[in-house]
């Protein structure tokens, strides 16, 4: 099941309940006029800038090539993001955590779609049969075998297609929902939320054959 | 048998309730920041747990927000 973001919880720690002085400043600069905001935009964005540079160095290790231009367009598509979604800023979190949170998911997009970008993603909704192939080696116990040969028919019996995919790519695979996401056409949420209902058929059809986990 | 136990888990995933992708991403802000004070963040945000127990693209962006915080 899928819930809802809670606004606010009767434990959240006073300092986190509303923003700090130092967010507020941020936020009356960056809906100011003039130099007042072009120089606060320009400060987020060397702050952005910082940030984009360490996830995409740090994710890219010794790999070479052209990581500036990754950096930059990360740091540019995160200050867009923000300035649009100024408004959602609650003050629940100081404002710099709040918008390094973009810059840092750029980053990560950005350089995990690089890694893959010359990589085939195969989408073989057959491909689930592997699960049950596993399910037959010396080292297994009985009742891990039998999980795994449960799973491959549950699989075949209750998932579409699509939903075999969206499986095997992730959890085989180790493909990146991002990356996974781009190929199909989708976004991160929608392919998880695939995932997700694939999931849940799955423990259901468990559950309704005995196998508890 | 540990690689089928993980795998197992992968392909069945969490049975809580979770957030989704954009739930988390909105709320993931205040849950780090409040991991890293030391408050009870999973009881702050309910289904972010079980949310990055499901979701490695999620739970690569909480690890690096956390990360990039305890540096700056």
């Amino acid at each position: 099941m899928i819930v809802a973001v809670p606004s606010s919880s009767p434990d959240v720690p006073v300092t986190l309940a509303a923003p700090d002085p130092a967010s507020r400043a941020w936020l009356q600069r960056l809906r100011g006029t003039g130099a007042e905001r072009d120089g606060a935009i320009g400060e987020l964005h060397e702050l952005l800038m910082a940030a984009a540079r360490h996830e995409v160095h740090r994710r890219a290790g010794g790999a070479r090539g052209d990581l500036d231009d990754l950096v930059r367009q990360s740091a540019d598509d995160a200050l867009v993001a923000i300035l649009r979604k100024l408004d959602d800023f609650r003050g629940e979190s100081r404002f710099t955590t709040w918008a390094y949170k973009f810059a840092l998911l750029e980053a990560g997009v950005k350089t995990r779609r690089r890694a893959w970008h010359d990589r085939e993603v195969a989408l073989d909704a057959d491909a689930w049969s592997r699960i049950a192939d596993r399910g037959d080696t010396p080292d297994q116990d009985a009742e891990t075998r039998e999980l795994l040969g449960a799973i491959g028919t549950a699989i075949e019996r209750t998932l579409t297609p699509h939903q075999r995919q969206v499986l095997v790519a992730i959890t085989l695979d180790d493909v990146p929902i991002d990356v996974l996401a781009e190929r199909l056409g989708s976004t991160r949420g929608a392919v998880y939320k695939t995932l997700h209902d694939a999931r849940r058929k799955l423990r259901a059809e468990l559950a309704a054959g005995g196998h508890g986990r | 048998m540990t690689d089928d136990r993980a795998l197992i888990a992968r392909l069945l995933g969490p049975s809580e309730p979770e957030l989704s992708c954009e739930g988390c991403f909105e709320a993931l802000d205040r849950y780090v920041e409040a991991q890293l004070a030391g408050h009870d963040a999973d009881r702050l945000v309910p289904g972010m747990a079980a949310h990055l127990e499901g979701c490695p693209a999620c739970r690569d962006d909480r690890d690096s927000l956390a990360a990039w915080l305890k540096i700056t």
